[in-house]
């Protein structure tokens, strides 16, 4: 067991990490400062950077958290192309210069810090949530509402978004333009217009489809390159060009949002199948019932 | 949603002018070839072919047609551009309103000519 | 509040392809051909306007333009159009939805619209690329 955990730290290459270091309290200009790190097996960039501020530069700043490419903390431009620091193993750089600069289209707070405020103000922009036309049947549920499997299919995809806004780096658009929606937000926008439970439409199509929405999208395809969780915001955008060209020319019918679902009549359980758990919705009597 | 129109006259714009300027571009700069299969007469640009075309109604149509979806294509994609600088709200209503009125200007002018020069063949 | 940096790309950022993908390359290529395209129709509508001098005020006009430069500006705006035609008829098809594929479940390894629209693209920039080189081969007889 000893032997095999001294392979696994065993040093395969010495890489030069450059790493762009900004200090808004310093006198220092943006500049490239350069570490040289030890790699082991399976040492990630987040990896290197943390070996960094233990052992050569602890004033080094950047933004991580969860180390397994979740929360979208620790998104970066590392050797040209927007990453999580915590996804890429150094060995997978195939290089030996690994160079890393703050994500691109953001104002830089500090080192590898980017402000993301920009990309969260957009998001919500969109009012990424369920609205529903019965709001009493929103705040007290008496069931659930419809679905079917491929109605979920249909969005699932675009609703995997952990906001790391990479797309929003790697986008062309963004690159010039403040205004822009963006990938990011665009594809928050149509993951509700595209859900079958959703009757908000009205009130997201004034950003989705305004002259800083979709139509600023010409299919570059660099968000849905760099997407981490395979989100795909190009084709999200695509879908909802799609969905307004159809309708714009009376092709597409407006969907009817789906019903609350009617509670099972006449069920008897199968006597050796375990109780199912309480309700969340609908249940007279429940603990969530104010 | 006015943004949306606009582009869906992108679209059909760009579908009118493929098939016109696709052909307008064979006949124009494929001459050569299309001469040497014994198509045409090999310079399009000779005068007498060029006035023998400008009044013809099916050219002028076409003519005007093209101009028309060309320069809204065209003026729409620059505006796209424009769109995408962070202008100010105002510079952005100001370029709109410069790009439509040359537009105009240019389709009235474009269409004059072409009417003015099929109408003298009528003389 | 500290101060921030600004780190906006702009103009290079939509030029410059960098390590993106093929896609990033056409992107900004059918901008610069559309640019091109429009300025050449704009001078278009003016030089053609010159019908109305009559056949010697025409015939003058062209001896300008027959010069070299401008057959070679010529032939740059047949190979310009060429690539936004082809390009763009894949545009407009991606951009109402085909040739991209659905959305579905992701799982790793992820498969995204511009991913599984490649070879389609290839197919596209083939064909764009034939259409240039039989302009190419027109444009060779005109010299001779």
């Amino acid at each position: 067991m000893n032997n095999s955990a001294t392979q696994d730290k065993a040093i395969l290459k010495t890489v030069k990490f450059e790493i762009l270091r900004y200090n808004p309290a310093g006198n220092e200009s943006p500049h490239l400062e350069n570490y040289s790190v030890p790699v082991t097996k399976g040492m990630t960039v987040l990896d290197g950077l943390t070996w960094i501020k233990e052992h050569l530069d602890s004033s080094l700043s950047w933004r991580s958290s969860c180390r397994m490419g979740i929360c979208g903390s620790c998104g970066m431009f590392i050797n040209g192309l927007p990453r999580l620091a915590c996804n890429n193993q150094i060995v997978h750089l195939h290089s030996d210069r690994v160079v890393v600069k703050p994500l691109p289209n953001y104002d830089i707070i500090r080192d590898l810090v980017p402000d993301l405020e920009g990309l969260f103000s957009k998001h919500r922009s969109v009012k990424p949530y369920l609205i529903r036309k019965d709001v009493s049947e929103q705040d007290k549920p008496t069931g659930e509402f419809f679905q079917s499997e491929q109605e979920l299919l249909n969005y699932i995809q675009f609703a995997y978004c952990i906001k790391c806004g990479l797309c929003m780096a790697a986008c062309p658009t963004v690159a010039t333009s403040e205004e822009y929606a963006g990938p990011q937000s665009l594809t928050a926008g149509w993951r509700y217009l595209s859900d079958t439970r959703d009757e908000g439409a009205s009130e997201r199509q004034d950003v989705l489809y305004s002259s800083h929405g979709v139509y600023r999208c010409h299919f570059a395809g660099a968000c849905s390159q760099v997407c981490p969780k395979g989100v795909d915001p190009a084709l999200a955008i695509q879908m909802a060009k799609r969905d307004a060209f159809m309708k714009g020319f009376g092709f597409g019918k407006e969907r009817k949002a789906s019903s609350v679902m009617s509670p099972v009549q006449d069920w008897t359980p199968r006597g050796d199948i375990p109780n199912a758990p309480e309700k969340t919705a609908g249940n007279t009597g429940s603990k969530r019932e104010p | 949603m006015r943004e949306s129109r606009l582009w869906f006259w992108h679209i059909l714009s760009a579908i009118v002018i493929l098939v016109l300027l696709g052909l307008h571009m064979g006949t124009k700069h494929l001459s050569e070839l299309l001469h040497m299969i014994g198509i045409g007469s090999g310079d399009p640009v000779q005068s007498a072919q060029v006035f023998h075309r400008s009044q013809q109604a099916v050219y002028m149509i076409t003519y005007i047609l093209l101009l028309g979806t060309g320069l809204f294509h065209g003026l729409y994609g620059l505006r796209s551009i424009f769109f995408e600088l962070s202008l100010s709200k105002t510079l952005e209503k100001l370029i709109g309103g410069v790009l439509a009125v040359a537009g105009i200007a240019l389709f009235v002018y474009g269409s004059y000519v072409a009417v003015l020069l099929f109408q003298t063949s009528g003389v | 509040m500290q101060q921030r940096l600004k780190n906006r790309l702009g103009l290079l950022g939509w030029l410059g392809g960098g390590r993106y993908g093929l896609d990033r390359y056409a992107y900004a290529l059918h901008r610069l051909t559309g640019l091109g395209i429009l300025a050449y129709f704009i001078m278009h509508i003016f030089v053609t306007g010159k019908r109305l001098g009559g056949p010697e005020q025409w015939e003058s006009t062209m001896a300008v333009f027959g010069s070299l430069f401008f057959k070679v500006g010529e032939f740059l705006v047949v190979l310009a159009f060429a690539f936004h035609a082809i390009n763009g008829i894949r545009l407009i098809l991606v951009e109402l939805g085909w040739l991209i594929g659905k959305p579905g479940a992701p799982s790793f390894p992820y498969s995204y619209s511009t991913l599984r629209h490649k070879p389609l693209f290839i197919v596209f920039m083939v064909f764009a690329a034939v259409l240039m080189i039989i302009s190419g081969a027109d444009f060779y007889l005109i010299l001779k």
